[in-house]
Parts: C-alpha cells; sequence; structure tokens
C-alpha cells in the first residue's frame, strides 16, 4: 500500500479526531476541553475533505483552456465534500463560540475554570 | 483517577478501531459518484458559475446555506444576550505595543478590501462569503487587539447585519416568483461563465453574506471584549 496524498490526509484527519477524543476525556481544564473539541472538528472536516478526492485530478473550477465547463466530470474531484465542510466549520465556528462564553460566565461564577469545581449535576 | 483514565483509553481505543476500519474500507476511487458527476456536468450551464462549490451552496443547496446563516445570526443573538449589560464600560487593558497599532492601521483597510474581494468572487475563485467575511472580521479581531478600550457601535454593525440578512430572504423570495423556486438564482440573467457579472444573483447573495458574517463575527468579538471581568482566572 502506498501512501498517496488522500491516504495521508484521512491519517492525519484521524490523528486529529483522536488527539482530540482524548483531550476532550482527560483534561480538567474547560479551555484545554474546548480546544480539543476544536482539535476534533478539524480532524473530521479534514477527513470530509480526504473522502472527496480523486487522484490526479483538480478543483472543480472552470479555469481557462486546462478545466473547461465539457471535461469538467472528467478532471475535477467531487464538489460535495467541500459544499459540505463549509456548512460544518461556520457551525464549528459557532459551537467554539458558545462554549468559550459559557466558559467565561462559570468562570465570572466560581473563579475557577477546573471541570472538578462544577458538581452542581454531580450524583 | 486510575479508574477514569483508564475508561478513557479504552473508549479512544474503540474509537480509534471504528477510525481503522473506515481507512481500510476506504479505496480511492477513480472517477466521481452519481451526485458529484450530476453537478460537475450540470451546475456550470444551469447555474453559471465557474466555481462548482459556489453553486452547489447557494444554488442547489441554497436552504442550508440560509440554515447555517440562522445558526450564525442565533450564536451571535445568544452570546449578546449572555453578555449583556446596561452600562457598557471600558476594557481594563489600556496598554498595547506600538507596533501593533501603527501595523493595524495599515493592515485593517487591505483586510477589508481583501475580504470584499474574496466575496465578490465567490463565484468565480476559491472563496466566497463566509471566508470573505472572516476575513473582514480578522481586520476587527486587530482593531479590538491595537485598542481595547475603544467601544465598537454596535448599532452600524446590528444595522448592516439585518439588513444583508433581510434583503437576502427577500431573493430568495423572489427566485420564488420569478424563476424555478425559493433562492433560484436565475432571477438576473445569467451571463458568461467567467464574468465578474455572471451567475445570476449569486454574486449579490455571496456580497450579502459576506456583509452578515462579517458583522456577525465582528460583534461576536466585540461583546466578549466589552463585558466586565473579561480577564479569566485559572
Amino acid at each position: 500500500m502506498s501512501l498517496t496524498i488522500d491516504k495521508i490526509a484521512l491519517i492525519l484527519g484521524m490523528a486529529l479526531m483522536l488527539t482530540g477524543l482524548w483531550g476532550g476525556f482527560t483534561q480538567k481544564n474547560l479551555l484545554k476541553i474546548i480546544l480539543s473539541f476544536s482539535i476534533f472538528d478539524t480532524g473530521l472536516n479534514i477527513l470530509i475533505v480526504a473522502l472527496g478526492y480523486l487522484p490526479g485530478r483538480t478543483a472543480p473550477i472552470i479555469e481557462g483552456e486546462v478545466v473547461t465547463q465539457e471535461n469538467l466530470a472528467l478532471v475535477a474531484i467531487d464538489p460535495v465534500p467541500q459544499a459540505l465542510v463549509l456548512t460544518a466549520i461556520v457551525i464549528g465556528f459557532g459551537i467554539t463560540a458558545l462554549m468559550l462564553v459559557f466558559a467565561l460566565k462559570m468562570n465570572q461564577d466560581k473563579k475557577t475554570l477546573d471541570i472538578n469545581q462544577f458538581n452542581d449535576l454531580k450524583w | 483517577m486510575k479508574m477514569r483514565n483508564s475508561i478513557a483509553i479504552a473508549l479512544v481505543l474503540i474509537f480509534g478501531i471504528f477510525l481503522f476500519r473506515i481507512f481500510e474500507y476506504h479505496h480511492t476511487s477513480t472517477s466521481l459518484n452519481n451526485s458529484a458527476t450530476y453537478y460537475n456536468t450540470n451546475a456550470p450551464a444551469e447555474v453559471g458559475t465557474a466555481n462548482v462549490v459556489t453553486a452547489i451552496v447557494v444554488t442547489y443547496r441554497g436552504l442550508d446555506t440560509l440554515g447555517e446563516v440562522t445558526v450564525l445570526f442565533l450564536t451571535a443573538l445568544i452570546i449578546g444576550y449572555i453578555l449583556k449589560q446596561k452600562n457598557r464600560e471600558k476594557s481594563v487593558v489600556n496598554y498595547t505595543s506600538e507596533i501593533l497599532i501603527t501595523a493595524v492601521n495599515i493592515l485593517i483597510p487591505a483586510s477589508i478590501i481583501l475580504g470584499v474581494y474574496v466575496f465578490i468572487n465567490g463565484h468565480l475563485t476559491p472563496g466566497g462569503g463566509f471566508q470573505g467575511g472572516a476575513i473582514i472580521a480578522t481586520g476587527i479581531v486587530l482593531l479590538i487587539l491595537s485598542n481595547p478600550s475603544k467601544l465598537m457601535n454596535m448599532k452600524v454593525l446590528h444595522f448592516i447585519e439585518s439588513i444583508s440578512g433581510f434583503t437576502y430572504i427577500l431573493i430568495g423570495l423572489a427566485g420564488l416568483l420569478f424563476a424555478g423556486g425559493f433562492l433560484d438564482n436565475r432571477i438576473l440573467p445569467l451571463g458568461n461563465i467567467g464574468n465578474l457579472l455572471s451567475a445570476g444573483a449569486i454574486p449579490i447573495i455571496y456580497s450579502l453574506i459576506g456583509l452578515k458574517v462579517g458583522t456577525e463575527i465582528s460583534s461576536i468579538l466585540a461583546s466578549i471584549n466589552e463585558t466586565k471581568e473579561n480577564t479569566i482566572k485559572p
């Protein structure tokens, strides 16, 4: 098995997802948990884009003589994962911003970011 | 504590096996699947964009993009509500370096021009409304960093945001009346592929999205900057 560029991107995305998951499970600081979520999100986006890649092809954009309207389906890659990832990045930004603001409010409440101090919902 | 770590290790391992199975199953294909073939074959003729991703984001799945913009709007709204305060106070941080202040004066016009360029050319080149809006917001971040005690004019930000969101929906409704359906871009002539004024309403829609996203991200950052006690104690 040769390591083509899509395999490398798959491995990178999966490694980032595992790193983010590990960080989310083990970190105690709220900011680090949010950072782990961001890392997981980035890995997932890389994974989705890598799944739409075809070897030797170019971006789905008409450009001069190389990529014309007629041969677009033969020389361009799958545009659907890229459109999905565009959506996913924006939603990820919104969720991260909300989590950061909640962390700010929690910090104002208890003057700490240690997740072990927030035991109101613990049973 | 040992117990908890071993549970975490076990969960990450299971997820790793799951990902490894996907990796094993994945085979590099040599031809496009049906939906991708449809989009790559028909999108330039039907929608008139040079960039197929833009055709999918703005026209074929335009309703999703409207939802996406709504999610960002809700985020800005919730953050503004949570961090609401009656008397807006100046930030406690006042000192910033001279180098940053000088550089920001050069970089802000450049970043705004680059952002506008990216979202106006969204149907021809890589980029579009969300990317251009994010680039404009980086200029606003620099402004906030260089002068944290300055209060943003929230009214102007909210005005631009509401006007662009409202016009976006009006253009969508115009598609319902004068073309094939909601958010159909053929209310304006499609023009020649590759021209700046082509692809019907897509440049207008993407410019509106760019303005909306730029002002939303800016207002999120400004309200985080202007909240009381914005210094986090670890």
